[in-house]
């Protein structure tokens, strides 16, 4: 296929999987900073939900204050913020407009019904709790409907498994992120550990990586932070999980190598952070410190990206 | 101007035949449940993402062409008159490119002159001599048909170049079988879906012969911002060809090849719909981005076949146009089946001083124009457009033709206040491979759906109708 197409597939399922996990980030946030302080600490939560979007730096050279409304308003509708949810759906049209011989309809539609629905019903962005509430909820639902076609009507061939690469790198780099900003308060040495601070920082959490239920069917327990970072880190069987995520993008590259005739560093790459992530505990992270673990992690993977793009994008 | 030609009723009440199936059904049909299938339509158009962009146009850059949901409706008889017709006019049209660019015997023989060609900014030099397979210039072309009266059809324009128009063709079909299944159920429509099929083998068919025994085919596309976009997309789509644009072609060794993700892979046949002057930045327009630097080398060198050929301008210039009866007969010894729309050349003193008179009843074009954009329409303008153009007219005499207002024939179409005759034209394409020549019986009808307007292309607020040939 051509380079052009892949590169916009893989850009499109990126772009559609950040605008859902923003969405996530600020559901969770909201239902956090609903709670009474005396749960939540003085930490300003909408402060680190730009920090886990990635963007506080160049918030804060347009806004005083992260507040609900000013943190909303940056990571939902700013024009300005490269990746608000709005300029992710519009640069996902924008993807699918110029591969849509790639797409099947089903895709295009939802992408396509989106873009229409973003400029109909929420060219103002939203003005009550319950307004962006269904702003949230659409956003999560578009996101499902596009996985959801394409799996169900994709061919399974190089378009599908860049697609599906897009995804999974993005998804690691945003469940590495919410670690990135909360790893303090998974450590289990700090003081209050258990208290109902932390419960309540905990859930939230998992709820922005839709886990919270999963975490009570995998473990059985009540929460407890080096569970819900073997989770979120190692357990396979969670889909938004950095070693699940990299199962399959080690998957994709060899289904793609495979059809190709040959691999490459993107292969290597990828399988020798799956063997990292496959040979951990959480005990070795811990030991070796979560910050760093992640940090590293981040970094590694942002390498893969580079690496993909040079094999096979350009 | 004459009474247009009514499509559907005959004057003094009865309904011409092929009309009498569609008149029954409108009858029972409350006008309700055809405005709501209307408004399906136009939702359907918005969510497939059948938009064209009007050039500076600033508010939106995406539209919808509005769609009519009334059928046009042909006989068979009358179809296989046209089909004739259109397969001798694109015949005629290939042989005299091919002599254009070759021996010249139509300038020798004097039947067109030489300065039209020669002093023609869309004659291609760099065409001089060079071999095109199996001597196809125009493997799609689009001839814009009107009709005055029961008995002929008659050519407005011949679109030789990088004609659009026939998604609409075949998305009108796929909405109103959607939408009005009952009414096909009554009537027997000639297909047109195979148009896609027939497109590939024809582009397939003039492959050069340096191609291996499968070659590959690509649509090349200016990019997501042309008008015709969608079109470019929805071909590519069909055809299953790779939709590229310029960055993703690259030329070496005079071969072109497309890059993709498993390395370079070459190209045979490219189905271009970018103009002449922006293909190749070495050869043409340097400034241009759309292009490909060095696809003229590979053209030269008989790598690469381009559908349709450079060059091809030449051939529906509107001056040549007028000049096209002579040219069927000239290649083909043959009486043109197609009316021409008598015209006067402006270039010629006679014709000049006709026209300038009657500014006021003559329709008057830009002879390098299209999309109906720098025309005057006599008896629609004021007084002070008129006047303008007089002066246009005498300061640039050769860059004019004029033509009688013609009352082009019209047939049943949504309005505000009900059903109302409204003026249409046609569009068929023809499509012209190494062995033959095929037309999808139908085509594009275009609608002007404002009252009394003739104006029906999409940039000045026309609309499409689906075309019906009956299957008698």
């Amino acid at each position: 296929m051509l380079s052009r197409t892949a590169e916009n597939l893989y850009w499109l399922a990126r772009y559609v999987e950040r605008a859902e996990y923003l969405a996530r980030t600020i559901d969770a946030t909201l239902r956090v900073t609903a709670l009474p302080a005396a749960y939540i600490g003085k930490t300003n939560e909408w402060d680190s939900a730009l920090l886990t979007a990635g963007v506080a730096a160049s918030f804060y050279q347009a806004y005083e204050e992260a507040n609900e409304h000013n943190v909303v308003e940056y990571l939902s509708f700013s024009p300005n913020n490269p990746s608000s949810i709005r300029n992710c759906i519009e640069a996902a049209r924008l993807n699918s407009r110029s591969v849509r011989t790639a797409l099947t309809s089903e895709m295009w539609d939802t992408i396509n019904s989106a873009w229409i629905e973003l400029q109909a019903v929420w060219s103002k962005g939203t003005s009550t709790r319950e307004d962006l509430a269904k702003f949230l909820r659409f956003v999560q639902e578009t996101s499902l409907r596009f996985d959801g076609s394409a799996y169900r009507t994709m061919l399974r061939n190089d378009a599908y498994w860049f697609s599906r690469m897009g995804v999974h790198l993005e998804r690691a780099d945003n469940t590495a992120r919410i670690l990135d900003v909360k790893y303090h308060v998974l450590l289990p040495e700090e003081e209050h550990v258990g208290g109902p601070l932390d419960f309540y920082q905990w859930s939230s959490i998992l709820r922005s990586v839709s886990a919270l239920t999963a975490y009570h069917w995998v473990y059985r327990e009540t929460l407890k932070p080096w569970l819900i970072a073997d989770l979120l880190i190692l357990n396979d069987t969670l889909p938004r999980s950095l070693a699940s995520c990299y199962g399959n993008l080690v998957r994709n590259l060899d289904q793609i190598g495979v059809a190709y005739g040959r691999q490459g560093p993107a292969q290597r790459h990828a399988r020798g952070i799956r063997n990292r992530l496959e040979h951990s505990n959480m005990n070795d992270i811990f030991q070796h410190g979560v910050h760093e673990f992640i940090q590293e992690f981040i970094a590694d993977n942002s390498r893969l990206g580079e690496i993909i793009t040079k094999q096979y994008l350009i | 101007m004459a009474v247009a030609f009514d499509e559907m009723n005959i004057p003094g009440g009865d309904l011409r035949p092929a009309y009498q199936e569609l008149a029954r059904w409108l009858k029972e049909t409350p006008p309700e449940a055809l405005e709501y299938r209307r408004q399906e339509a136009e939702l359907l158009f918005r969510r497939i993402g059948i938009t064209f962009a009007v050039y500076g146009d600033s508010e939106s850059t995406e539209r919808l062409i509005p769609f009519d949901v009334i059928p046009r409706i042909m006989s068979g008889k009358e179809w296989a008159l046209l089909e004739k017709g259109l397969k001798q006019r694109v015949r005629a049209l290939n042989m005299f490119l091919r002599d254009i660019y070759h021996g010249r015997d139509i300038l020798r023989a004097e039947v067109v002159p030489d300065d039209l060609i020669f002093q023609n900014p869309v004659f291609r030099p760099e065409m001089n001599g060079q071999h095109v397979p199996h001597d196809v210039y125009v493997h799609i072309a689009g001839i814009d048909i009107v009709r005055v009266d029961a008995e002929d059809f008659i050519v407005l324009e011949d679109n030789a170049r990088t004609p659009s128009g026939v998604s609409y063709m075949l998305e009108n079909r796929e909405i109103m079988m959607r939408l009005f299944p009952d009414l096909f159920a009554r009537h027997k429509v000639a297909p047109v879906e195979r148009y896609p099929d027939e497109l590939l083998s024809a582009l397939r068919s003039v492959a050069p012969q340096s191609a291996s025994g499968e070659p590959t085919v690509a649509l090349l596309t200016p990019g997501v911002y042309n008008s015709a976009y969608y079109e470019h997309s929805f071909l590519a789509d069909k055809l299953g060809i790779e939709l590229v644009e310029g960055g993703d072609l690259i030329v070496k060794n005079n071969e072109v090849f497309m890059r993709t993700t498993e390395g370079l892979k070459r190209v045979d046949v490219i189905y271009r719909r970018v103009d002449d002057d922006f293909l190749d930045p070495l050869t043409f327009r340097p400034d241009s981005v759309l292009g490909v630097p060095g696809l003229m080398s590979a053209y030269a060198a008989g790598n690469i076949t381009l559908a349709n050929a450079v060059g091809t301008g030449i051939a529906d210039d509107k001056a040549i146009y007028s000049y096209m009866p002579d040219i069927v007969k000239f290649y083909l010894g043959e009486e043109p089946i197609l009316k021409n729309v008598p015209t006067w050349r402006c270039r010629e003193p006679k014709d000049l001083a006709y026209v300038l008179d009657n500014l006021g009843e003559l329709v008057v074009k830009e002879v390098h124009g299209s999309g109906g954009y720098g025309m005057l329409i006599g008896p629609a303008a004021t007084k002070a457009t008129i006047e303008a153009f007089r002066d246009k007219l005498k300061r640039e005499p050769e860059g004019f033709i004029a033509q009688p207002t013609l009352a082009l024939s019209t047939c049943p179409t949504c309005t505000a206040s009900g059903l109302a005759p409204r003026h249409v034209d046609l569009r068929p394409f023809v499509l012209t491979g190494s062995k033959s020549t095929t037309i999808v019986p139908g085509g594009l009808t275009r609608v002007a759906l404002k009252e009394g307007s003739l104006v029906v292309n999409s940039s000045q607020g026309g609309g499409t109708k689906d075309t019906w040939i009956l299957d008698e």
